[in-house]
């Protein structure tokens, strides 16, 4: 059996980290360096950064913020945001990401998957989808950061895009995300058990219980994204800052990245101590 | 005087968050593409992240395969890291049939994709070969069963067991995950990006070059 990656993720606007519901009503949470840094000491599996915002402005502030945290962070830097061409991820790449996650122009130019495949090798091209279901009871890949529809029916992109070379894919449930009621579970169970690529799924945990519901599942994915039990913990123990002191969503109930991966060790789902 | 280390740059791979990892430890080192530099450094990291015959054909656009052979065998360490690491064998099945460094004879397959997926990108376990040389080298302070972080679709095949210093499983494939022949290591995982456990690789290197053993 192999290990399930806990995956702190930060979502950054300009110099900031922040946090949304659904995508929307972003709140400011503090300095994703201090963040970074804290989920790296406190065992996290790997970072994932997103300019929330680039894609739309077109442009990356996450460069200063990975120069700055790349330096004392011995773990893999997944960016996201704004990616639209090879040598945007050239550029990210230099500054300290690992890996890229792309989701806007992947769908706009499939192909854009397959080159970007060819240069850095499949290992380095997240593929990023976000998804809601419409009324139809179908899933559909959002785009932008979660404000613009798309045709794109999930189940079928998937299959194109680890054709198309992909080295893993991240799902979001938007409608789930932040809002701390669970893992959109209906999600989950569409996707391949036997999809050839690993993926991660975000968006829904509340509690450490969700976090257990989902990794026990009979569809598991090979990792998790967690933005609120996380930094919802790292503010309330760990963040000295008077106007942070914020109180978390009341549906959330924080926990550190050790803290969580003990419970889940105890429960028999396997990840790394 | 400081040992200067060159991470040899024919256009592949994270060579900065190697040079930061070197930073780390205080080892000296120079990001580098000139033969020169490889001649004159005291040692050699090899990097990589991507396609086998890419790289080959990049190395030997650089004329650094020579460059690389000679300071080998002039006795300076070498460490290959991930595709690094699968660049010492003689040859790649990735794409047809690929020649390699042939620094150390072997071969590299990939996964079986009908039945593990593929990359395998994880946090895996190192099962550290039992033996003093090996806990007092390249390993030394990092516990049997540590786990590193791994990134790739192919694995390397040794021709003679003998240079497998540890394994790793993957489903219910044991393949070699680290290698040591004289003064030649490869490394399958990403040292610079599996935590504590692979800065004291790091450091365990830079004992290596300055004990000049």
């Amino acid at each position: 059996m192999n290990n399930i990656r806990i995956i702190p993720r930060l979502d950054i606007k300009g110099p900031n980290l922040v946090k949304g519901i659904q995508m929307e009503g972003l709140r400011l949470i503090g300095d994703p360096s201090f963040f970074a840094n804290h989920y790296y000491e406190n065992g996290a599996d790997e970072l994932i950064y997103v300019d929330v915002v680039a894609s739309l402005y077109g442009r990356n502030s996450l460069t200063e913020v990975l120069k700055r945290t790349s330096n004392n962070i011995f773990i893999p830097i997944t960016v996201g945001g704004g990616i639209r061409c090879l040598n945007d991820i050239n550029e990210l790449l230099l500054a300290g990401a690992d890996r890229v996650l792309i989701n806007t122009q992947a769908i706009k130019t499939p192909d854009f998957i397959y080159n970007a495949a060819k240069e850095f090798g499949s290992s380095t091209i997240v593929i990023g989808i976000e998804t809601y279901k419409f009324f139809d009871k179908n899933y559909y890949a959002l785009i932008d950061n979660g404000r613009q529809t798309t045709s794109v029916n999930i189940e079928e992109w998937i299959n194109e895009v680890y054709n198309l070379g992909a080295g893993e894919i991240s799902i979001t449930s938007i409608s789930n995300e932040g809002v701390g009621d669970g893992y959109d579970m209906e999600l989950l169970n569409k996707i391949n058990k036997f999809l050839p690529i690993p993926f991660i799924f975000h968006g829904g945990g509340g509690n450490k219980t969700h976090v257990e519901d989902v990794l026990t599942n009979s569809t598991v994915p090979n990792a998790l994204a967690i933005s609120s039990l996380f930094h919802y913990d790292t503010i309330k123990n760990n963040y000295n800052s008077e106007k942070m002191k914020m109180h978390s969503p009341k549906k959330i109930q924080p926990i550190g990245v050790n803290e969580l991966k003990l419970f889940l060790h105890n429960k028999g789902v396997k990840v790394r101590i | 005087m400081s040992k200067k280390i060159v991470i040899i740059d024919y256009g592949m791979g994270n060579l900065r968050s190697i040079a930061r990892a070197c930073e780390k430890v205080k080892l000296d080192s120079k990001i580098s593409s000139s033969i020169e530099d490889i001649l004159e450094a005291d040692a050699l990291i090899l990097p990589g992240v991507g396609s086998y015959a890419t790289a080959m054909k990049n190395i030997k656009k650089l004329e650094l395969d020579k460059a690389i052979r000679i300071a080998v065998e002039k006795g300076k360490h070498l460490l290959g890291i991930c595709l690094g690491m699968q660049l010492l064998m003689d040859y790649s099945l990735e794409f047809g049939k690929c020649k390699g460094l042939g620094l150390i004879s072997g071969y590299c397959e990939g996964f079986n994709k009908d039945k593990l997926k593929v990359p395998l990108v994880n946090w895996n376990q190192i099962q550290i070969k039992d033996s003093d040389k090996i806990k007092k080298g390249i390993f030394e302070g990092i516990n049997n069963l540590t786990e590193m972080y791994f990134v790739h679709s192919f694995y390397v095949i040794l021709k003679d067991s003998k240079f497998e210093i540890s394994s790793t499983i993957y489903g219910d494939l044991k393949y070699s995950s680290a290698l040591n022949k004289d003064n030649i290591y490869g490394v399958q995982f990403h040292p610079e990006k599996s935590s504590q456990g692979g800065i004291q690789l790091y450091k365990n290197f830079k004992k290596l070059i300055e004990n000049g053993n």
